[in-house]
């Protein structure tokens, strides 16, 4: 039993090791001088620790600043009108009766089923012929809702009890003003769990502002480190620093939330 | 009364959607028939936009493209090796994880970080790894293995993305199986026992069936994601798919034609339909097959 206990830790703790490697790398990297880069040493601890990396990429690239405030208005406009549209139409869906429910529930099943590159041609060219493409809303607007969380929250209203809101109806409150007002704030856990999900989603999304972004000034962080790459490509040194501040505030957001990362996960994950 | 009741709720309930039945109409289903239009024509932006009805010329075009068969090709590789590979090694980390083990938490914490990271900066980490000076080769020279030339040589550019795409998603659906691994009811293994089952025993006889919801789960979710494999080649490859088409996906190639050369447009939504057949199917066949194999 006790080998068997030793096994076990071992596989946890070189499979950790697995992990944090290339992160370790990048980081340590990112305090290198070029001179070490470019002498392919294989040191973790820089011979000469310096911080010019982390000053000098926001010299060469002035726009980093810029990239950074795109990807933090896109995220989290993004997050919050997820947020509330996508529980909007979760409640309608699992507590309302009307027409067309059926219909409406059964399209946004099908739609989880589409690859995006299907839409993804079409978009450009209606995104080009409203003149959104280079533009926030170009951005904001089409992923402003999400299939697979309003079928997630269409989950937990149907679970969610009734009496609360025969109460507030006695009290005169509208269907509308009970949403908002009563049950909204009692799903705090599973907008929770949602709006890491979305965020991560929106600030870590390639393809999209690949697409509609040309403009380098309105370009996200992942656009952006990419065309920095492009400028500097044996700089690892910068691109590495450049990497190590972007990573930084999805961190510690997980710091702070990583206990509603594992239920959102279980909770997507088909129950 | 009673019906006016009706209306205001179905009032209520068009309200709360609006904003979902907009976006899908105007972003998702409106694209789609655009997209069936797109793919029976050829599309040139240049100056006046034209619209030129060609048949099923975009569908046959795709059987006599070099460039789609090895996309299709590199792609279909891409997702036979990375999709058994990824779904084994999270479920073994799941089991590990959940053996009672104290550090359980910092273990889990420690093995998602690749899921918060952002593609981009993923791909950037690694391609410094698989410099030909680089770290990779450096571990593989003390070793004694043979080096390789990573980003430049053709024969191993795809296995480096699936080497970091394998380390970069296994994570996450470990936090999948960890979650159903807690809904095993302890008394299935206190019988197994009984019979005189060992560790391994329980690991083939219990867990790995009780989890096969889970599993088909973790699969087709797997399929999904690999056959849509963009980021992570196009920056490697800066948008090329080289070295010499090595990395090219067929997303990949749909951008290429849809974005980056004239008049193919048409041709590119012709092959997004293709894939989105391809992806259909595998996920299908996996259906079927995990079904037929619960019935023994």
């Amino acid at each position: 039993m006790r080998l068997g206990k030793a096994l076990l830790y071992t596989i946890l703790v070189l499979y950790a090791i697995v992990t944090m490697i290339p992160f370790l790398w990048a980081l340590s990297s990112s305090f290198k001088t070029l001179e070490e880069i470019v002498s392919g040493s294989i040191s973790f601890i820089p011979k000469d620790f310096t911080l010019d990396n982390y000053k000098q990429i926001f010299i060469e690239q002035e726009l980093f600043p810029r990239w950074f405030m795109n990807s933090v208005i896109i995220a989290v406009t993004v997050t919050m009108l997820n947020l509330i549209f996508n529980s909007m139409a979760g409640y309608a869906l699992a507590r309302l009766h009307f027409r067309g429910k059926q219909t409406i529930f059964m399209i946004i099943l099908a739609v989880l089923m589409i690859p995006a590159q299907v839409t993804m041609i079409p978009n450009y060219l209606i995104l080009k012929q409203l003149g959104w493409l280079n533009s926030y809303q170009g951005m904001i607007v089409p992923a402003m809702i999400n299939a697979t969380f309003i079928f997630m929250m269409r989950q937990f209203f149907i679970n969610f009890p009734k009496e609360l809101e025969e109460a507030a109806a006695l009290d005169g409150l509208s269907r509308i003003g009970t949403f908002f007002r009563i049950v909204l704030p009692l799903a705090r856990p599973a907008l929770a769990a949602q709006a890491i999900f979305v965020f991560m989603g929106s600030w870590n999304d390639f393809m999209r502002p690949l697409i509609i972004l040309s403009d380098p000034n309105l370009f996200t962080l992942p656009l952006g480190l990419n065309s920095f790459k492009g400028q500097y490509i044996s700089y690892w040194n910068y691109i590495m620093a450049a990497s190590m501040v972007f990573t930084l505030p999805v961190l510690v957001i997980y710091a702070f939330f990583n206990r509603y990362f594992i239920k959102g996960i279980s909770f997507t994950g088909g129950k | 009364m009673f019906s006016r009741k009706r209306w205001k709720e179905a009032g209520t309930a068009y309200t709360l959607l609006s904003p979902t039945l907009f976006v899908l109409l105007l972003f998702v289903i409106g694209p789609i028939l655009f997209a069936i239009y797109l793919s029976f024509h050829k599309v040139q932006l240049l100056g006046t936009a034209s619209f030129q009805f060609v048949g099923f010329d975009n569908f046959t075009r795709i059987l006599d493209d070099t460039r789609a068969k090895i996309a299709l090709w590199n792609t279909v590789k891409y997702v036979v090796i990375v999709v058994p590979t990824q779904t084994m090694l999270a479920l073994v980390l799941a089991a590990t994880l959940n053996a009672g083990l104290k550090g359980e938490k910092f273990f889990r914490i420690v093995y998602f970080l690749p899921t918060l990271t952002s593609s981009a900066v993923l791909t950037l980490i690694f391609m410094w790894m698989y410099n030909q000076n680089g770290l990779v080769n450096h571990v593989l020279e003390f070793f004694g293995l043979p080096t390789y030339n990573w980003l430049g040589d053709p024969s191993v550019a795809l296995n480096a993305i699936m080497i970091m795409n394998i380390w970069s998603t296994a994570p996450f659906f470990m936090v999948i199986y960890l979650a159903a691994l807690q809904d095993i009811p302890d008394s299935l293994y206190e019988a197994a026992e009984l019979d005189g089952a060992n560790a391994w025993h329980k690991f083939w006889y219990v867990t790995v069936p009780y989890l096969k919801p889970v599993t088909s789960f973790v699969v087709i979710m797997g399929l999904i994601g690999t056959f849509q494999l963009f980021d992570q080649s196009y920056i490697f490859s800066g948008g090329s798919g080289g070295p010499n088409n090595a990395t090219l996906t067929v997303v990949l190639l749909i951008y290429q034609y849809a974005f980056k050369s004239l008049g193919t447009m048409g041709y590119a939504a012709a092959l997004a339909f293709a894939l989105a057949i391809v992806i259909l199917l595998a996920t299908w066949l996996q259906r079927k097959f995990s079904k037929e194999e619960s019935l023994y």
